[in-house]
C-alpha cells in the first residue's frame, strides 16, 4: 500500500489516525458532474457541478467517523466513490489498499454498504431469501453465516420478520434488515449513508447500540453520514464536516465548538422585569449579550470557552439576581452556524 | 455458480407469488390464441400449404407462440423494466457494489422467471389449443427435449436483446421509447404475428437471419420436425451464435456504462 503524505486537516485533527497508515485514504479527491440545463427553447447549457472538490483525509482501521454536512454537500457522492461505483474525476483514493473504481468487485468482499434510501433486499421475497443470497454472493462459510445471522437477528430484533416479504416491512424494519444484510460477510469497513433516516426513537437507539457493539467487538471501521447529530454524539469520536464538496472540519466533536465559535447560554431570573442586560468585555472577562427576554427571565449568550463564574459575579453585583442556570452549547446550532459561515 | 442458481430460483419464486397476474395472463394468452387460430384457419383454408405448413402445423405454430409469448417476454414483463427503473432512480448503485456480475445476475433471474412463465403461462394455453384444435404434435419423443433446448437458447437471445435495450437507460434515462421499439421489432421478426416463411422476398430472407427468429420461428420449426440431423445442429448454432454475440455486446456496453456513466440520486 502506498502511503500518502500524512497531514492533519483542519483544527483538532491531530491525534486521530495520523500515526497509523490510513486504512481509507483520500488525497485531493474530486468529482465533477457535467449537467445540461435548458437555456431557452432549444439551447442547452453545459455546466459543471463540483460535488466533491478536493477532499483529503485518512481513516485508521477500527475508527468510527461521522461524515456530516448540509444537503448537497457531497457526502453521498464521496461514499459512492469509496464503494467504487463512481469514478473520481481527480485525486486518488484507496480503501484497504484497493483503488475502488478499478477493482470494484474485489473491494466488494471487504466492504459493507447501507444506503438509507435504497435497499439491497429482494422486494417480493422474505428477508431470509435475501440473506441466503448474500450467503452465496459473498461465499460466506456456512458456520460463519449462521453465526452472523443469529447475532444480527438477535441484536436487531429481526426474529419475527425473517419470513415476511420485504415489501410488507415498515421502513424501520427494512432498514434493520438492510443493515444485517450488509454485515453477514464480516466486512472490514461499513459505509452508512443516512442509516437512521425515518426511524423512530426506539429503532434509532437499537441501530446505534448495534453499531457501537460492532465497532467495539469486531473492530469494524465505520463511516457514517447522517443529518441526526445524536447519531454522531453517541457513536463517533471523530467527525468530519463537509460543505460544497470541501472539508471544513476534521476532528473531535468537542473541538467543533471552538471552531464553530459556539456560545453557552446563561439563563437568569431577576426580581423584576428589566431592560436587556449588556456586559461589555473588559479586563476582568469576556462580554455577554442578551438574546431573549421574557418578563424577568433573560437568556444571555457568552463564548463557550469563557468561564461563567466571573460573569455571574458581575451580574450579581449590578442586578437583582434571583436564580440562574447555564446551558451547554447545542451542537446543531454550532454546525448550522458553520454552514452559514461557509462561502 | 451456486449464487446464480439461487438467483434463478428467486426469480422463479418471485413470479410464482403473482398468482392473479399469472391467471390473467393465461386467460389472455388463451383468448389471443383462439383469435389467431381462427384467423389462421381462414388463411389456410384459402391457401393450403402456405409457407410449407399444413393446417394442423399452422395451428400448432399459433399455440407454441402463445406458450412462448410470456417466457420470451415478447410483450414486456421481463426484467428489463425493473433494471431500467433501477438505473433511472439510482438503485442500480446497490447492484454495482456487490461482488456480482450485473449481466449474469439479471440473466439468472430472467431464466428463473422464464422457467416459471413457461410452466405457469405456457403449458395451459398449449393444452387448451391441443384440446380445442387438431394440432400437429411431434412424431417422436426426442423432439420434445430438442424443442426445449431450442426454447432455452431463444430465451437467452431474448434476454441478451432486452439487456442491451435496458442499458440504454444509462444514457437516455427514460427507456420507454427504446422498449416499445424493441417489442415491435420482436413481435414482428420473431414470427409471432405471422410465420417468417410467409414474409415475401427479401424481407423474409432478412427476417430469418435476424436474432428474433431464435425466439419463436426456430423453436416452432424444431417442434414441427422441420429440422433433422445436421440441420438441427445448424439451427442450434444459429441461435447460439446470436446469443453469444449479443451477450458479448451487452458486456461491452455494461463495462462502458458502469465506467463512464453516472449513478443517479443521493
Ligand atoms: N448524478 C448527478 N448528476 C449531476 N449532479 C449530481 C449528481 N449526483 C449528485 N449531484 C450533485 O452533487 C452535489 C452533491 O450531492 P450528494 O448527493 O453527494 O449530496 P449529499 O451530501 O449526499 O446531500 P444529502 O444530505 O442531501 O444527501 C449536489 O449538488 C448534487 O446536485
Ligand atoms: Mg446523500
Amino acid at each position: 500500500m502506498d502511503g500518502f503524505a500524512q497531514e492533519a486537516t483542519g483544527a483538532g485533527g491531530d491525534g486521530f489516525g495520523t500515526l497509523e497508515d490510513g486504512f481509507i485514504t483520500l488525497d485531493g479527491l474530486e468529482k465533477v458532474f457535467q449537467v445540461r440545463r435548458r437555456a431557452g427553447l432549444l439551447r442547452r447549457e453545459r455546466h459543471e457541478v463540483r460535488a466533491v472538490d478536493g477532499i483529503s483525509f485518512q481513516v485508521a482501521r477500527g475508527e468510527m467517523v461521522g461524515y456530516i454536512g448540509p444537503n448537497g454537500a457531497g457526502k453521498s457522492t464521496t461514499i459512492k466513490m469509496l464503494t467504487g461505483i463512481l469514478t473520481p474525476s481527480g485525486g486518488s483514493l484507496r480503501v484497504a489498499g484497493i483503488d475502488p473504481s478499478r477493482e470494484r468487485t474485489r473491494l466488494a468482499h471487504r466492504i459493507g454498504v447501507v444506503f438509507g434510501q435504497r435497499t439491497t433486499l429482494w422486494w417480493d421475497l422474505p428477508l431470509r431469501d435475501s440473506y441466503r443470497l448474500m450467503h452465496r454472493m459473498y461465499r460466506i462459510p456456512d458456520g460463519r453465516y449462521r453465526e452472523n445471522l443469529d447475532r444480527c437477528v438477535e441484536l436487531l430484533d429481526l426474529g419475527e420478520l425473517l419470513e415476511v416479504p420485504v415489501r410488507q416491512l415498515s421502513l424501520g424494519q427494512r432498514m434493520r434488515g438492510d443493515i444485517a444484510a450488509a454485515l453477514l460477510h464480516d466486512p472490514e469497513v461499513l459505509y452508512l449513508d443516512e442509516p437512521t433516516i425515518g426511524l423512530d426513537v426506539i429503532s434509532k437507539a437499537k441501530v446505534r447500540q448495534f453499531l457501537k457493539e460492532l465497532n467495539v467487538e469486531r473492530g469494524t471501521t465505520v463511516l457514517l453520514t447522517t443529518h441526526d447529530l445524536t447519531d454522531i454524539e453517541q457513536l463517533c469520536r471523530r467527525v468530519m464536516v463537509i460543505d460544497h464538496g470541501r472539508l471544513m472540519y476534521d476532528g473531535s466533536l468537542a473541538g467543533l465548538h471552538e471552531v464553530g465559535e459556539s456560545e453557552r447560554m446563561l439563563v437568569v431570573d431577576l426580581e423584576r422585569e428589566l431592560p436587556p442586560i449588556e456586559l461589555k468585555s473588559d479586563g476582568s472577562g469576556p462580554g455577554l449579550r442578551a438574546v431573549k427576554v421574557e418578563g424577568p427571565r433573560q437568556w444571555l449568550a457568552f463564548p463557550a470557552s469563557a468561564s461563567a463564574a466571573p460573569l455571574v459575579a458581575r451580574i450579581a453585583a449590578q442586578y437583582p439576581l434571583m436564580d440562574l442556570s447555564v446551558r451547554e452549547p447545542d451542537i446543531e446550532a454550532v454546525i448550522a452556524r458553520m454552514y452559514r459561515a461557509a462561502p | 455458480m451456486r449464487l446464480y442458481a439461487v438467483v434463478a430460483a428467486g426469480g422463479f419464486r418471485r413470479y410464482a407469488t403473482y398468482r392473479t397476474a399469472t391467471a390473467a395472463g393465461v386467460f389472455t394468452n388463451t383468448v389471443f390464441g383462439f383469435i389467431l387460430a381462427y384467423t389462421y384457419i381462414a388463411l389456410w383454408d384459402a391457401r393450403p400449404q402456405l409457407g410449407g405448413y399444413d393446417m394442423s402445423q399452422a395451428l400448432a405454430y399459433v399455440w407454441i407462440g402463445q406458450g412462448l409469448l410470456a417466457a420470451c417476454a415478447m410483450m414486456g414483463g421481463g426484467f428489463e423494466d425493473e433494471l431500467m427503473e433501477r438505473i433511472r432512480t439510482g438503485d442500480i448503485a446497490v447492484d454495482l457494489y456487490r461482488p456480482v456480475d450485473l449481466q449474469l445476475w439479471w440473466l439468472a433471474g430472467d431464466l428463473g422467471r422464464a422457467a416459471f412463465q413457461l410452466l405457469g403461462r405456457g403449458v395451459v394455453p398449449m393444452l387448451a389449443g391441443a384440446l380445442a384444435f387438431d394440432i400437429a404434435l411431434p412424431g417422436s419423443a426426442w423432439i420434445w427435449p430438442a424443442f426445449l433446448l431450442s426454447v432455452l437458447l431463444g430465451i437467452v437471445v431474448s434476454f441478451a436483446v432486452r439487456f442491451l435495450v435496458a442499458l440504454s437507460a444509462f444514457w437516455l434515462l427514460d427507456g420507454a421509447g427504446a422498449t416499445q421499439m424493441a417489442w415491435l421489432l420482436g413481435l414482428f421478426f420473431s414470427g409471432m404475428l405471422l410465420p417468417l416463411p410467409l414474409f415475401p422476398g427479401l424481407l423474409g430472407e432478412v427476417a430469418r437471419v435476424l436474432p428474433w427468429s431464435s425466439l419463436l420461428q426456430i423453436p416452432a420449426d424444431v417442434f414441427l420436425g422441420k429440422y433433422t440431423g445436421w440441420e438441427l445442429m445448424e439451427a442450434y448454432a444459429f441461435q447460439g451464435a446470436w446469443a453469444v454475440a449479443l451477450l458479448l455486446a451487452g458486456r461491452l456496453l455494461q463495462s462502458v456504462a458502469t465506467r463512464r456513466v453516472v449513478v443517479q440520486g443521493g
